[in-house]
């Protein structure tokens, strides 16, 4: 066997035995885990899980307890690893505002100086809405547009200053089913020509279904890695849970139950 | 009118406290952080009483009052700040601390006055050269700032992804806001400041322009509003203060019945 330098697999982000704090409780429990360049990850879990939190871990903003984190094999540090951030959807200032200025406001915005759009920001900016077609949009005051548009403008900002990872925190949150799909078309074809890894966090996700190579699940600050077939077993999950779990097949889809009450998390269409 | 030295003096520390009243406005009114520049100068009015009282340069006592309230804004969380009750509480208390100092400097009703209403006729030579350092300074570092700042109000989680430090940040420009509160109340005293570093942020801000025109339209309505206050005053030999307040509603309603005119137009 030869092995192409293709196949040969480089870790982009590894986390060791991290644990974060907030106050006594464990949000992140032991989390260990690694993840190739390249990969599109979906990381799963409830509200409450610690995806978010995850998140600002890997950008360096949280204070560990123990353990490391490494994008590119470099200790992380705020702004200085090459990631693009979208955080969840919340109200947005400045409604006056066209979209266009919002986006383009995150293009080296953490350069010191003015806010000047010189012609490589407008080229960026542009093909960054034009990934996730959202160039009309951008044209509008932000008070005009709806959640979902909002957030497709908030997709494009996460795409600028040519990231090698993309951490996109419930990117498909308000938007309904057709654009879910739709959108994670773009993410994929935009992160595979510009050689990107993904992690995206969903509660959902048949959307992503044919796209993801890994599945990262969170329970309780605790997490489990692996291919869609390794992580929703019941196996698997149980293990990670700390109680009995099922993985029921219904209508084509997958549902993860817990025995506390039909604890419904995910659903993902069958392999086969 | 440019005849005499005082309105020369008049529309030169106009143009001044206007240049720094105009950007840090803009970031002022987009961050919603109005009621800052105002409790800025409360704080500052106990300082400049308080220097008063020891002969010190009012301006002097202004200065420390709000920058130091300025910094201790910033370094406290934005949560804190937005709790009403505890504003209430230290603007009142620095105005009551502002009356006792005046209290005890009974000599000079003249300088409540104009600390509360502003002199902008009676700038000297020396307050002309304080104006353009503030001024020069405030703008050189706003000009650093501008970019990470405008993240930082717009998208503080994507800001603070860049590493951004929101706090550094929040504190750095608050400092700003104190500087500019200080120029501002020589124009227009303590009770007015809205007027010129608000009412004109408010009235282009509604117009949605970039961040950069926006920042110069800003600038341009405030020099206006407040020459305009100057030259009305002139002719009718009522207050500055009033006209350039009436003015800043006037821009603002202009503006606001632009918006209202285009949303018919669709």
């Amino acid at each position: 066997m030869s092995s192409t330098p293709h196949s040969v697999a480089v870790p982009i982000l590894e986390v060791q035995d991290l644990t974060l704090l907030r106050g006594k409780q464990k949000v992140l429990d032991s989390v260990s885990f690694s993840i190739q360049a390249g990969s599109f990850v979906a990381v799963l879990g409830g509200n409450g899980a610690g995806k978010t939190s995850l998140f600002r871990v890997i950008l360096g903003l949280e204070s560990l307890k123990t353990g490391q984190v490494r994008v590119l094999g470099q200790e992380v540090k705020p702004g200085k690893a090459s990631i693009g951030y979208m955080p969840q959807m919340r109200e947005l200032v400045a409604g006056q505002f066209k979209g266009w200025n919002m986006v383009a406001a995150a293009f080296r915005g953490g350069v010191c100086g003015l806010p000047w759009y010189n012609q490589m920001c407008c080229a960026q900016v542009n093909a960054a809405l034009a990934a996730v077609d959202a160039l009309d949009l951008a044209h509008r005051p932000i008070a005009t547009l709806s959640g979902g548009q909002q957030q497709r403008l908030m997709l494009a900002q996460a795409f600028l200053d040519d990231p090698r990872l993309l951490l996109l925190d419930e990117p498909l949150a308000s938007l309904d089913h057709a654009r879910r799909r739709d959108t994670v078309q773009r993410i994929y074809t935009y992160a595979r020509t510009k050689e990107m890894t993904v992690l995206l966090s969903t509660h959902d996700m048949i959307p992503l279904q044919g796209f993801i190579d890994y599945i990262l699940y969170l329970v309780d600050g605790r997490a489990l890695l692996g291919r869609v077939e390794e992580v929703m077993t019941a196996q698997a999950l149980t293990a990670l849970y700390g109680t009995p779990v099922e993985v029921v097949q219904a209508g084509g889809h997958l549902f993860v139950v817990t025995k506390e009450g039909g604890d419904t998390l995910h659903s993902c269409a069958c392999e086969g | 009118m440019l005849h005499y030295a005082f309105m020369r003096a008049a529309f030169m520390a106009a143009l001044l406290i206007s240049i720094v009243c105009g950007p840090v406005g803009w970031f002022l009114v987009l961050r919603r952080q109005s009621f800052a520049s105002h409790a800025l100068a409360h704080v500052g009015f106990a300082g400049a009483t308080a220097a008063l009282v020891v002969d010190q340069p009012a301006l002097l006592g202004f200065g420390v009052g709000s920058v130091l309230s300025g910094v201790a804004m910033g370094a406290i969380s934005y949560r804190v700040i937005g709790h009403d009750v505890i504003i209430g509480l230290v603007l009142s208390l620095a105005m009551g601390i502002g009356v006792l100092c005046l209290h005890f400097l009974t000599r000079s009703a003249h300088a409540a006055m104009s600390l509360l209403f502003g002199n902008i006729l009676g700038v000297d030579t020396n307050t002309l050269w304080a104006l353009f350092f503030l001024s020069a300074g405030c703008l050189v570092v706003l000009a650093c700032i501008a970019r990470p700042l405008l993240l930082a109000t717009l998208q503080p989680e994507v800001a603070e992804a860049k590493g951004v430090s929101l706090r550094l940040i929040n504190c750095i420009f608050l400092v700003l806001v104190a500087v500019a509160t200080v120029e501002c109340t020589q124009a227009t005293g303590i009770l007015l400041v809205f007027t010129l570093m608000v009412a004109p942020a408010a009235a282009i801000i509604r117009q949605g322009f970039s961040p950069i025109v926006g920042m110069v339209a800003t600038t341009a309505l405030a020099v206006g509003e407040s020459w305009g206050g100057l030259v009305l005053s002139w002719y009718t030999s009522w207050p500055v203060v009033f006209w350039i307040a009436a003015l800043g509603a006037v821009g603002f309603g202009i503006s606001h019945g632009i918006v209202l005119l285009s949303l018919k137009r669709k």
